[in-house]
């Protein structure tokens, strides 16, 4: 064991100043700003924008389902185009986009003590791509034709054949470019926020001693710099396809008739090519929720995160086995069948890791000092949405039966609770939480309550219910559910209900977005520290942070990130960056 | 998808190595304050920007192994022919051999400080790459003339397409050269310019390594080499 | 304080709706009753696992929340307690995963007396090939589909020529005979789905796919297609009718092979050649897989 150094015997920073990059004009401050915190304001605002079209989205969608027959503005074609835009939206341009490229860019330089990333510029550029390969979509919505109806998983061949709207137009066409200019302007960000955990840490900041906030957006970028090329090699072969008619993934086809051009392909490599990718996917949205959730229940339960160790061996080994699952996805997509015994195997290997992560959260509770902010309580509700979601993931990786349950409701059901809404309620309380340090002033209570209430439950009673419609059996990816023998009058009842539920949470939203502008102004003065937390974020200078996060000097770290009701220590909780010993060197009893 | 398992792998070996001395069995909350051992596990003495560069080698690499993956799976379905590769790619591969070894004469160089040697390295290293770049479409050129067209087969379709891809890194690569050879000529600082000229080094050797892979791979070699290890497996 | 007592709520509610509520699988129709018991283990685990875990969170929420003067403990971690969770954890998942392997490896291996029946789709609709008298079926591939050969029938392939051909019509099943359903799509992909027999396989244009089951009980059920195949998608149904062997026999009677249907075309040679080596569909399957095990 290390001992204790007195504080006063360490010699100033000797952290290499970085060539801090200085605006000159306000178009470089605030618009091509080169400082990762207005880069992470682009991010997050850009996110948030394209994800209200992708809410809006599964507003008309719900209306279809809840109410089949009533709404003749949605026609199959367009609920196909919904369903695809509404899913590849909230997945890639909104979570990913928000956890990495927002919190990714805000929290990273603050967290490990460094004054902005390690390649501004770069990072710069890649908030401009970004922004270009979401308007590329949004030009999708105008294009002739309308966007792509293939669903977001994009199976050729009928993602690009005349019977799916937008196949045999441009819709397809610019949703493959969109998703390369998003990869491309991602690695861009990507090196960054990896070379910045690895090079930009300031002195003392080991990695056992880094909240796990930066484990988790830290690896979820490694695995999306490694996981992203496999959906760019599959757009660009695509693209081929269409465009100068290769047979990738095309093989003979007879197409309403009439033979087409192309021959031999494999429509199957396509799938393992976009679930290498889909995959490690998932799980890039969810370990920055991990990491994120920890630190919060640590801070607002006044107790550090129980078995941090293990909560960081959990991510790295989560991370490196979601590279070997991918065919989960694939049990009935008509591959070799042997490969099932393979990929359930590893999948539910995976359960382990991510069940103790569970298991540390809940432990953390266990006699803590329980404070139920609207962080925490954002938090207790990503545990139950998590719990739920992964355990009928248990069902679906369990090979034998995912043959009745895929491609049915009761797996939208399973990714929505836990890739849909325990992630965004981890976002939710993310920002409550740090919207003090971005803007200095606290968002609103009384409306934050309301929020959490409506969101919490009602997510719960939009999806709780629909795995049962799956286990009926209903297929997902259905614009009408007339005509089908199974889908009694009662499961229709239901559906209209969860769709009600829908516009409820929808609305919620609402409040949520008022609630995020009215406070930038009207909320209460937060401070800088208003949580008593310990990580370096909550120490600098000023707050917001100024350009260069920290002032003259940075801060010197002294301690691990979770130094929370130690005892003999007069407050509970020691920020990172205070020198000086409290406890005994030994293990409590 | 083997060859992007195997690719992995060795990215996951690299990260395991360098994870294993960064004592993640370590219980933080015993150790506090700033003792000597700590001073190892912070950041690497490397330059950034090499670092830098090397996660983005690894993406690129990454890219190519899933190109080869989607190769040999496409490969074993029954239209497959492959196409006869041109003579002249033997050439353009001396050609970026050369381009290469000219860099690596600009480190050295800049490295003792000689000025004209590094302008004369960078300037054949920039003149040979861009040789390569036309050698490359000529190459097309006598394909699609000789009728092996990009959708006539599988394997012309990847042989344009894969060729490409490594031609767009090139030519991205041209560009950061471009840049450090500004600096040659008006004065950069020494410091930088030796770090830009190895910089633009390391990236040329690893696509002259990757289209040393490419090339095995188009012409066959490569899948022999599969079956090979295949046969003596079973 | 609110939260914890909705947090117990939530785990007596979920319980309550799964086990009051009137939506539920299916009655089986086919021998996969062994899938339905692995979900019935599933969720015996998995909801003591979901109750345990909820229940415990309300409970600290409830005896730890923040009152004056509270401090928290300090506990950095418990080895003990976490590799006992480990363990459970590893039994628990294994108690999962091993059941299901077995009845996957039932899944995949088709009984030797099973009856080869082929589902070809296409948008929209389903078309079945059942075997003549020979018990074979013929070749096919997707560029022999025509307008008068719509489910790309080799056309000089002897075994085909008895085939019978059931085109966009209804399928019948004898009941308590094993079928291994090969299937076929001639352009997208699509899936055979039929909610009451559990089973269900892509379809993939190039290659052909394949499931088996023995249905149990005589009825009429649904065909869904469960893969997004365009705009048609949900529209896509077709009718199975699981008969007795007399009315099976019945309906087979009345359908017509497929050298009646291509009859008219046919006439003047009879005889087609025998002995044609044409690449067919499935010598593709087996390259597919063969290109996957590498
Ligand atoms: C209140 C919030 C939401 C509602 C009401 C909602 C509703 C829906 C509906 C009705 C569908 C189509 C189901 C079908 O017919 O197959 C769908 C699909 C989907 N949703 Fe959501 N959704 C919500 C939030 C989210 C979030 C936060 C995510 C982020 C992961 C998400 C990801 C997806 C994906 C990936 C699909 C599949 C698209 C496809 O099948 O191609 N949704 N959603
Ligand atoms: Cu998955
Ligand atoms: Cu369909």
């Amino acid at each position: 064991m290390v001992d204790v150094t007195p504080a006063d015997a360490v010699p100033p920073a000797e952290v290499g100043e970085m060539e801090l990059y200085h605006p000159h004009s306000w178009w470089t401050k605030y618009v091509f700003s080169q400082d990762a915190k207005v880069i992470a304001i682009q991010y997050s605002a850009t996110a948030t924008a394209i994800g209200l079209v992708a809410l809006v989205l599964s507003w008309l969608m719900r209306l279809q389902l809840g109410f089949p027959g009533t709404f003749d503005f949605i026609t199959p074609e367009a609920y196909y185009q919904f369903i695809t835009m509404h899913g590849m939206i909230m997945v890639i341009y909104l979570l990913t986009a928000l956890f990495l490229g927002g919190f990714g860019n805000y929290l990273i330089p603050l967290m490990v003590g460094a004054r902005d990333m390690v390649f501004p510029y770069v990072n710069m550029l890649s908030y401009w791509v970004y922004l270009l390969a979401v308007l590329v979509l949004v030009s999708s919505f105008f294009a002739p034709g309308g966007p792509t109806g293939a669903g977001w998983t994009l199976y050729p061949p009928q993602a690009i054949m005349t019977g799916t709207p937008g196949g045999n137009d441009w819709g397809i066409i610019l949703m493959l470019s969109s998703l390369i200019l998003f990869i491309i302007g991602f690695t861009m960000g990507g090196l960054n926020y990896v070379v910045t955990v690895l090079q930009g840490r300031t002195r003392g900041m080991t990695l056992m001693r880094l909240p796990l906030t930066v484990w988790g957006i830290f690896t979820a970028t490694v695995m999306a710099l490694l996981a992203f090329p496999a959906l760019f090699v599959a757009c660009v072969m695509m693209l081929l396809d269409r465009l100068l008619g290769t047979s990738f993934f095309m093989p003979a086809i007879v197409e309403m008739g009439q033979q087409l051009q192309h021959s031999g392909g494999s429509p199957i490599l396509f799938q393992h090519l976009f679930w290498f990718f889909g995959h490690p996917e998932v799980y890039i949205v969810a370990l920055p929720a991990f990491g994120i959730v920890s630190d919060l229940i640590s801070t607002h339960a006044r107790k550090n995160i129980f078995g941090y160790r293990m909560m960081v061996w959990a991510i790295i080994a989560i991370g490196a086995l979601s590279f070997v699952v991918w065919a989960h996805h694939m049990y009935v997509s008509g591959m070799h069948p042997y490969f099932g015994f393979f990929f359930a195997t590893t999948t539910l290997i995976i359960a382990v890791p991510t069940a103790i992560k569970v298991y540390n959260w809940v432990l953390t509770l266990w006699r803590g000092d329980i404070h139920l902010s609207i962080p925490m309580l954002f938090a207790l509700a990503f545990i139950v949405t998590f719990v739920n979601g992964g355990l009928t993931g248990l069902f679906l990786g369990n090979v034998v039966v995912d043959v009745p349950l895929s491609d049915t409701m009761f797996v939208v059901a399973h990714f929505h609770m836990v890739m849909g809404v325990a992630p965004i309620l981890v976002i939710f309380g993310a920002i409550y939480h740090w919207y003090p340090k971005v803007t200095g002033r606290m968002l609103d209570e009384t409306l934050g309550q309301f929020h959490f209430w409506v969101t919490f439950l009602g997510a719960y009673l939009i999806f709780f219910p629909m795995h049962y419609i799956g286990l009926i059996g209903v297929p997902r990816r259905y614009a009408e559910l007339t005509d089908m023998t199974i889908m009694t009058e009662s499961a229709h009842h239901l559906n209209s209900f969860i769709s009600i539920i829908a516009f409820l949470v929808g609305f919620a939203q609402m409040v949520f977005l008022f609630n995020l502008i009215w406070s930038i102004r009207h909320g209460r003065e937060a401070g800088g520290n208003p949580w008593r937390a310990t990580t370096l974020e909550w120490q600098t200078p000023q707050t917001p942070p100024a350009h260069g996060n920290f002032g003259k000097e940075l801060p010197i770290v002294y301690r691990w990130a979770y130094d929370y009701s130690v005892p003999g220590a007069k407050e509970d909780f020691i920020p990172q960056n205070v020198p000086g010993d409290f406890r005994p060197t030994r293990e409590p009893a | 998808m083997s060859v992007i398992l195997v690719f992995l792998l060795v990215i996951a070996g690299f990260a395991g190595w360098w994870l294993s001395h960064q004592r993640l069995t370590a219980k933080p909350w015993l150790e506090q304050g700033l003792a000597g051992d700590l001073v190892g596990l912070e950041r690497s003495a490397l330059p950034t920007a090499k670092i830098g560069l090397g996660v983005f080698l690894a993406v690129v690499g990454c890219l190519f192994s899933l190109f080869t993956s989607a190769y040999f799976m496409r490969m074993g379905l029954p239209d497959w022919r492959p196409l006869p590769l041109p003579r002249l790619l033997w050439l353009n591969t001396g050609v970026l051999v050369l381009s290469s070894v000219a860099l690596q004469c600009a480190v050295i160089a800049a490295r003792r400080g000689q000025t004209d040697m590094v302008r004369l390295g960078l300037a054949t290293a920039g003149l040979t790459a861009l040789a390569f770049l036309i050698g490359q479409l000529m190459a097309w050129r006598q394909l699609t003339d000789d009728g092996y067209l990009l959708d006539s087969n599988p394997a012309n379709s990847f042989f344009y397409l894969i060729t490409a891809m490594h031609g767009l890194h090139i030519l991205g690569g041209l560009v950061g050269l471009g840049r450090t050879s500004t600096g040659a000529w008006n004065g950069a600082r020494p410091e930088r310019l030796r770090l830009g000229i190895e910089l633009c080094a390391m990236y040329w050797h690893f696509l002259l390594f990757v289209w040393l892979g490419i090339l095995a791979v188009l012409a066959g070699w490569a899948a022999t080499f599969v079956s090979i290890c295949q046969r003596l497996l079973t | 304080m609110a939260i914890a007592l909705v947090l117990v709520l939530i785990v007596v509610g979920s319980v309550l709706f799964h086990f009051l509520s009137p939506w539920w699988w299916t009655p089986i129709a086919s021998n996969w009753d062994y899938i339905d018991h692995t979900i019935t283990i599933s969720f015996w685990i998995t909801g003591v696992v979901f109750s345990a875990v909820v229940l415990f969170m309300a409970y600290c929420v409830f005896r730890f929340r923040h009152r004056e003067g509270n401090r928290a403990v300090y506990e950095p971690e418990n080895k003990r307690l976490e590799s006992w969770l480990t363990i459970v954890t590893a039994i628990g998942v294994t108690a999962l995963l091993v059941p299901g392997l077995f009845v996957w490896s039932r899944f995949v291996n088709v009984p030797s007396d099973a009856t080869e029946i082929e589902v070809v789709a296409q948008q929209w609709q389903w078309s079945y090939r059942l075997p003549g008298k020979d018990g074979k079926l013929g070749t096919s591939d997707t560029r022999e589909v025509t307008a008068e050969n719509p489910l790309g029938i080799a056309p000089k392939d002897p075994n085909g020529q008895d085939d019978v051909v059931v085109e966009a019509a209804d399928l019948h099943l004898p009941v308590d005979k094993p079928v291994k359903m090969l299937l076929r799509s001639i352009d997208v992909l699509h899936d055979f789905y039929i909610p009451e027999f559990r089973a269900k396989m892509d379809m993939i244009p190039g290659s052909v796919t394949y499931f088996w089951f023995t249905p149990t009980r005589t009825g009429t059920f649904q065909v869904l297609c469960a893969e997004l195949c365009g705009q048609g998608h949900p529209l896509m149904h077709g009718m199975v009718m699981v008969d007795t062997e007399q009315d099976y026999l019945a309906w087979l009677g009345q359908q017509q092979t497929f050298a009646q249907l291509s009859a008219p075309q046919q006439t003047g040679s009879a005889n087609p050649l025998p002995g044609n080596t044409m690449a067919s569909a499935l010598d593709v399957a087996a390259k597919v897989e063969t290109v996957e095990a590498r």
